[in-house]
């Protein structure tokens, strides 16, 4: 197996162990991280993939990977201030379990 | 100054626009809601300057900074992107019309910048000619809407804009995960590019699979729905009109788009399997929208149910019944976005939105009922309104096609329709047990409301006008279309 697989599975590997966390924990903070992993695990797949040919690797996905870093940080940081409002409106760091009347 | 006119390209101004509105309603926050109505009415002048162009010079394609593919982002014009865009700046206008009234000063300046970069990303989406530019606005759209729902405040919009961010984020993670195979196979993510290099391999299945999961996640459609009735009823209303009306048509638009230009023609397996989920859907979300005592979880419920009807083109699959599916969906944005204004009068009118409990609004509200009523028969779908037409043309081609199942589907989803309108309209006449205060509603928000229901009626009327636009570029003649029709006919 070429290291470039080894690293693009690496990625689908990291994809699905955040999908398990987002589903299994309840805690925000940790479904937060989840979905970084899971971001973690494409942008790797992405810039492992790119070296797939001989000599310099292609730039393309390379610069997917900046632009999908941005809107990683940009998602993240308005998720922890939902989950701070929500936690100060309602003392609690978990979805409201049913869709409330 | 006659050739400088002719030698702009539209295409980049109803992206610009807005983006430049959401900075300037970000600074200038005493002026905002002046400039919040004249950014709108100037989104909706360049949109409309650009269905000239294309009227005038047919299919547009724009490279931003000359750039080009694969680095640079292209904009890519055609009558389906042009009609998103129209519907966009029609819906658009009259919610920040209403925004202007509904909102005091304080939500006021945060709502203003988001919903102009919602605006933003709405337009670029369909103006995108590129899958992974569609990631972008994807998200973009996203976020936006998340924070929309957030303004509300209180545990519950909270809880809701919560669970949405996590809905939103993980379809556009599905859906960038299949971007990624697609581009390690074609060395592209130019839809034009990728249509003429795409075979059936495997990573080509599990890129579709993974990109439409993703992408019916966020559509909301059944058994994928859970997230939204909470979202879209605890928003305030102007948000919920745009996130039934918009919001959710972005991610049907970009499905579309991939099934008939970038996918191989499928089995007809996986089509009739979307078709079956939105039978399900109309089924479900319309005896759920009976079963609410909310009116706006009834509209949003109904929302479900509507959006189901949409999927019922895909085993149908000819150039009508995605004429007709794109009828609905235009239809559904104006009837969806009137009826969620109206009952954000009524909220505001009795300070609760009980379905049993609207005193007599009937007598004391007459252009907000005429409203949801005008609203409600396109919904219905009854003649003359534009979701007539949307149905008609689907059962149309269920019959002509020997698939009368999808017709029954209709007609059920029809009935039921007219049941929970039926349900809201009747108690509007009736006096209730509990009296209530009645404040004030602007004249602005009776009449925006008003104006976008009367336009969903109007629809119905002008049918030859869309339906010509529609065929712009011809999008919907592709070979999805002409293997389905063939498998039919076998």
């Amino acid at each position: 197996m070429s290291s470039v697989f080894f690293y693009a599975l690496t990625g689908v590997g990291l994809f699905t162990l955040g999908l398990y966390a987002l589903i299994v924990y309840t805690h925000l903070l940790r479904k937060i991280l989840a979905i970084n992993v899971m971001g973690s695990g494409i942008f790797l797949l992405l810039v492992s993939l790119a070296a797939r040919t001989r000599g310099a690797p292609d730039p393309v996905p390379h610069a997917m990977v900046i632009t999908g870093i941005v809107v990683a940080i940009s998602a993240t940081a308005l998720a922890l201030v939902l989950m701070l409002r929500l936690r100060e409106a309602s003392d609690r760091v978990e979805l409201p379990e049913e869709p409330m009347e | 100054m006659i050739m400088l006119w002719h030698n702009i390209s539209w295409q980049a101004m109803p992206v610009l626009l807005p983006l430049v509105g959401a900075m300037l309603c970000f600074l200038l926050p005493q002026r905002i809601k002046f400039l919040g109505l004249m950014i709108a009415l100037a989104i909706a002048a360049s949109v409309f300057a650009l269905l000239l162009q294309v009227l005038d010079e047919g299919v547009l394609r724009y490279s931003v900074g000359g750039w080009g593919a694969p680095l640079g982002i292209d904009l890519y014009t055609d009558g389906l992107s042009l009609l998103m865009l129209l519907m966009t700046a029609l819906v658009g206008l009259g919610i920040s019309i209403y925004a202007i009234a509904y909102f005091k000063s304080d939500k006021a300046v945060h709502f203003w910048p988001l919903w102009m970069l919602l605006w933003a990303a709405l337009n670029a989406l369909f103006l995108s000619a590129d899958l992974f530019n569609l990631y972008v606005t994807l998200e973009l759209l996203g976020l936006s809407a998340v924070a929309l729902v957030a303004l509300a405040g209180g545990a519950n919009a909270l809880g809701a804009a919560m669970r949405y961010l996590f809905v939103s984020l993980l379809g556009s993670l599905f859906y960038l995960l299949g971007l990624a195979l697609l581009y390690h196979s074609f060395a592209t993510v130019d839809i034009a590019l990728l249509a003429q290099r795409i075979e059936e391999t495997p990573a080509v299945w599990a890129a579709m699979g993974l990109m439409s999961a993703g992408l019916l996640l966020k559509t909301a459609l059944f058994p994928l729905h859970f997230w939204l009735p909470p979202a879209h009823a605890n928003a305030p209303a102007p948000v919920s009109a745009l996130l039934s009306a918009l919001v959710v048509k972005a991610s049907f638009y970009i499905l579309l788009r991939l099934w008939l230009d970038v996918f191989p023609p499928t089995n007809s397996m996986l089509v009739q399997f979307l078709g079956l989920l939105g039978a399900c859907a109309v089924l479900w979300g319309g005896l759920q929208a009976l079963r609410q005592t909310r009116l706006k979880m009834l509209i949003a419920y109904s929302t479900v149910a509507q959006l189901g009807y949409l999927f019922i083109a895909f085993p149908l699959a000819t150039g009508m019944a995605w004429k007709g599916s794109l009828y609905l969906l235009i239809s559904h944005a104006l009837a969806k976005s009137a009826m969620f204004l109206a009952a954000g009068n009524l909220l505001r009118f009795g300070g609760h939105d009980r379905i049993t409990q609207l005193d007599r609004v009937a007598q004391r509200l007459p252009l907000t009922l005429a409203a949801f009523a005008l609203a409600g028969v396109s919904i219905m779908g009854l003649p003359p309104s534009g979701g007539f037409i949307g149905k008609w043309l689907l059962l149309d081609v269920a019959l002509r096609s020997g698939q009368w199942w999808w017709a029954v589907i209709l007609m059920l989803g029809s009935l039921l329709a007219a049941a929970y309108i039926f349900k809201v309209i009747g108690h509007a006449f009736t006096q209730a047990e509990v009296a209530h205060e009645a404040i004030e509603v602007s004249k602005m928000m009776e009449w925006s409301a008003f104006l976008l229901a009367l336009a969903a009626i109007v629809l119905g009327l002008v049918s030859p006008w869309p339906l010509a636009l529609m065929d712009i570029g011809s999008p919907f003649n592709t070979a999805l279309s002409a293997t389905c029709t063939s498998g039919v006919a076998q």
